[in-house]
C-alpha cells in the first residue's frame, strides 16, 4: 500500500532506540527544567529567613561547602524547605491522577477521603489522649502523629472506596461520595475540637491547617521515598490514565483491565496524599490546583504527572515564602495561604466549568 | 468457527436478558443481528467481544474460553466497537485512531514504526487521510463512524464487531459506512459481526442474519431464509410484504401499516411476492 503521508500525533514527539520507542513532549521537557530552577530559587529564598537572616550567597555557600551557617541550613532550613517542595509534589501528583480517574477536574485526595480521615484521627488522637499522656508531644508528636495521620487517611479512603464501589468504580459516584463522607469527618472533627480541652484542641488546630513549622529530615524521608516508589509506578500506568478519558467499553475492546488499573492509580494517589498529609498536615488546595495548571502549561488533555508534581512542589514552597513573610515575624501556617489562594481558583474553576457546559 | 456463544446467560445485576442462548460465527462472514429494542442483541454482542461476562454458559474465541485468554492478547484479535462511542473533546481523528494501537504497545514500545504504518493504513482504508489532524467534533457523523471504524482497524484484527455503526446517520450516510464494511470483508477476508436496526440494509450487506426476540434466536441463516413475512410477524409483531430489492434481489421489507391513501396519479399495483 502506498501511504504519502504519516499522520502527526499531536504535540508527542517519537523517540525510538533500536526495537523501543516512546514518546516526548517537548513542551513538558521545558516545563520540567523550568519547574526546577524556580523550585531551587524559592527554596534558596525561603531559607533565608529565620532567626538568623542571611543572604542568598551566604545559602548557598553553606549548602555547597562548609560555614558557620552550615547546621542552620543544613539541619534546620533545608529539610523545612525540602518537605515543602516534596509535600507539594506528592500532593499535586496524587491530585493528577484523581483528576484522570474521575474525569473530573474537581477531584483531589481531599475527595477521597484521605485528608479529612487523617484530620479526623490526628484530632481524636490529641483530643483523647493529650490530657493523659501530659500532651501530645515529644515521641508521640514526631513519630506517632504522622503514623497516625497515615493509617486515618488510609482509612477514610478505604471508607470512600468501599461505599462507591459498585459492580465497578464510576468516577462521578466516587466524587460525590467522597464529599458526602468528607463533610461527615469534617463535622466530626469540629465535634471532638469542640469537646476536647482548650489546649489540646489548639494544638489540634495547628496541625490540621498545615504546618511546615519545625519540619527536620524526619520529615523529609518518608516523602521523599514514597515519592521514589510511587511516582515512577504511576508513570508505568500514564497510558492508562489518557485512554481513561474515552467510555469504559471502549477502553475495555483495547485490552486494558479497567477496574485492575483504576484500584492500582488510586492506591498509588491515596498513599501519595496520606504520607504528605502525615508530614505536613492537610496542605489545602495543591492537590486539587497543580495539576490543572500543570495541564494548561503543556497543553495536554490529562494532568501531566511529572510536570504536576513541578507546579506543586513551586506552589507550596512559595505559599510558605507568602506565609512566613506576610506577617513577620509572626508566621502563619503554609495550610492557610494556600487555602486563601486556593478559594478564588476554585470559583474561577466552577465559573470555568459551567461555562464550559453551556457552551 | 472464530467465535462462539455457548449455552450463555446474560444480564445486568439481577436483570437476565438472554438465557441459554447459542450461536456460532464462521470464519469470513459478514453477520448482522437484527431484532426488536431490548431483544438483547446488543448484550450478546458486547458478550461476544468480552465486555460483558456472562453469568452462565461461555463464549469461544477460536475455540478457546475469552476470559481464559488475556484480555491485551484478545485485543489483537478481536476488535468491537461499542455503541454510540465518546472520546473527549478536541481529540485529532490521527489520534484517535492511534489509540487502536494499544495491544500491541508498552511503557518501553510506546510508538513504533509499526504502529504509524498501520494507523496510517487504517486511515487511508476509511478514507480519512486528508482528515488525519482535524478534531472529531468538527466532523460530520459519516466521517466521525468512519474514524472510530479506523480505530478498530487500526488494532489490526481480522474480526471486527460493531455495535448499531450506522444509528445517528442519515441514509446516505449509513450506506457509506455498509460499504466501507463491506469493503474491509472484501480486502482481506475479515470476518465482521454487527448489530443494525434497518432490516433493508442488514439484508442487502450481510451474509447471514440473526433474528433475536426476549433474548433467543429466532432465526438463523442467510437473508433471503431469514427475512420471510412469516418471521417479520414472529419476530417484530408487524406485518409487512417481503419483495425482492430491485438492485440487489435481496429481500425487502415493505410495512403495510393502515395508511394506504394512493397519491396523486399513483395507482398501488399488487407486487408478487417471491
Amino acid at each position: 500500500m502506498n501511504v504519502k503521508t504519516t499522520p502527526r500525533i499531536t504535540a508527542d514527539r517519537p523517540l525510538r532506540v533500536r526495537g523501543a520507542s516512546w514518546l516526548v513532549r517537548p513542551r513538558g521537557l521545558l516545563m520540567a527544567v523550568t519547574g526546577t530552577v524556580a523550585l531551587l530559587t524559592l527554596m534558596a529564598l525561603n531559607m533565608r529567613m529565620g532567626d538568623i537572616p542571611m543572604t542568598l550567597a551566604e545559602v548557598v555557600a553553606a549548602t555547597i561547602g562548609d560555614t558557620a551557617h552550615s547546621f542552620v541550613v543544613m539541619e534546620l532550613r533545608l529539610p523545612r524547605a525540602l518537605t515543602g517542595a516534596l509535600v507539594g509534589a506528592a500532593l499535586a501528583v496524587s491530585g493528577a491522577i484523581t483528576q484522570a480517574i474521575a474525569r473530573n477536574p474537581l477531584a483531589s485526595p481531599d475527595v477521597l477521603g484521605v485528608t479529612q480521615g487523617a484530620s479526623v484521627t490526628v484530632v481524636a488522637v490529641i483530643v483523647f489522649t493529650g490530657a493523659t499522656y501530659g500532651g501530645a508531644s515529644g515521641t508521640l508528636a514526631l513519630v506517632g502523629l504522622p503514623a497516625i495521620a497515615l493509617l486515618g487517611g488510609f482509612a477514610g479512603a478505604v471508607v470512600v472506596y468501599a461505599l462507591a464501589w459498585r459492580r465497578g468504580l464510576s468516577g462521578h459516584r466516587l466524587v460525590l461520595v467522597g464529599i458526602g463522607i468528607s463533610a461527615v469527618f469534617t463535622n466530626l472533627k469540629y465535634w471532638l475540637l469542640t469537646v476536647g480541652d482548650v489546649n489540646d484542641s489548639s494544638r489540634a488546630m495547628v496541625w490540621i491547617s498545615g504546618s511546615l513549622h519545625a519540619r527536620g529530615w524526619e520529615h523529609v524521608w518518608p516523602v521523599l521515598s514514597a515519592l521514589a516508589v510511587l511516582v515512577p509506578a504511576a508513570l508505568l500506568g500514564t497510558r492508562t490514565l489518557n485512554a481513561l478519558r474515552f467510555g469504559d467499553d471502549t477502553v475495555t475492546g483495547l485490552g486494558m483491565r479497567m477496574n485492575r488499573a483504576r484500584g492500582v492509580l488510586l492506591l498509588i494517589a491515596v498513599l501519595l496524599a496520606a504520607v504528605a498529609t502525615a508530614s505536613a498536615g492537610p496542605v489545602a488546595f495543591v492537590a486539587l490546583a497543580a495539576p490543572q495548571i500543570a495541564l494548561r502549561l503543556v497543553r495536554t488533555a490529562q494532568p501531566p504527572l511529572i510536570v504536576s508534581a513541578f507546579v506543586g512542589a513551586v506552589l507550596t514552597v512559595a505559599a510558605d515564602l507568602l506565609a512566613r513573610s506576610l506577617f513577620s515575624p509572626t508566621e502563619l501556617p503554609v495550610g492557610v495561604v494556600t487555602a486563601v489562594l486556593g478559594a478564588p481558583y476554585l470559583i474561577y474553576l466552577l465559573i470555568r466549568i459551567r461555562r464550559e457546559r453551556r457552551t | 468457527m472464530r467465535l462462539q456463544a455457548v449455552d450463555v446467560k446474560l444480564g445486568y445485576g439481577d436483570r437476565t436478558i438472554v438465557n441459554g442462548l447459542d450461536l456460532g460465527i464462521e470464519a469470513g462472514t459478514v453477520t448482522t443481528i437484527i431484532g426488536p429494542n431490548g431483544c438483547g442483541k446488543s448484550t450478546l454482542l458486547r458478550a461476544l467481544g468480552r465486555l460483558l461476562k456472562p453469568m452462565g454458559g461461555q463464549v469461544l474465541l477460536d475455540g478457546k474460553r475469552i476470559e481464559q485468554i488475556a484480555t491485551k492478547e484478545v485485543a489483537k484479535i478481536l476488535g468491537i466497537l461499542p455503541q454510540a462511542p465518546t472520546a473527549p473533546e478536541g481529540l485529532t481523528v490521527a489520534d484517535l485512531v492511534a489509540r487502536g494501537r494499544h495491544p500491541h504497545q508498552s511503557w518501553y514500545r510506546q510508538w513504533s514504526a509499526d504502529d504509524e504504518g498501520a494507523v496510517a493504513e487504517a486511515l487511508d482504508m476509511t478514507g480519512l487521510l486528508d482528515l488525519a489532524e482535524r478534531p472529531l467534533d468538527e466532523l460530520s457523523g459519516g466521517q466521525r463512524q468512519r474514524a472510530w471504524i479506523s480505530m478498530a482497524l487500526a488494532q489490526g484484527t481480522d474480526l471486527l464487531l460493531l455495535d448499531e455503526p450506522t444509528t445517528f446517520l442519515d441514509l446516505a450516510h449509513q450506506v457509506e459506512v455498509l460499504e466501507l464494511v463491506r469493503r474491509l470483508h472484501g480486502q482481506a477476508g475479515r470476518t465482521i459481526v454487527m448489530v443494525l436496526h434497518d432490516l433493508n440494509l442488514a439484508a442487502r450487506y450481510a451474509d447471514r442474519l440473526v433474528a433475536m426476540r426476549d433474548g433467543r434466536v429466532v432465526a438463523a441463516g442467510t437473508p433471503h431464509e431469514v427475512l420471510t413475512e412469516e418471521l417479520l410477524l414472529a419476530v417484530f409483531d408487524l406485518d409487512a410484504k417481503v419483495i425482492p430489492c430491485p438492485v440487489s434481489g435481496t429481500p425487502m421489507v415493505v410495512p403495510i401499516g393502515t395508511r394506504h391513501t394512493p397519491q396523486a396519479g399513483v395507482t398501488p399495483k399488487e407486487v408478487a411476492v417471491g
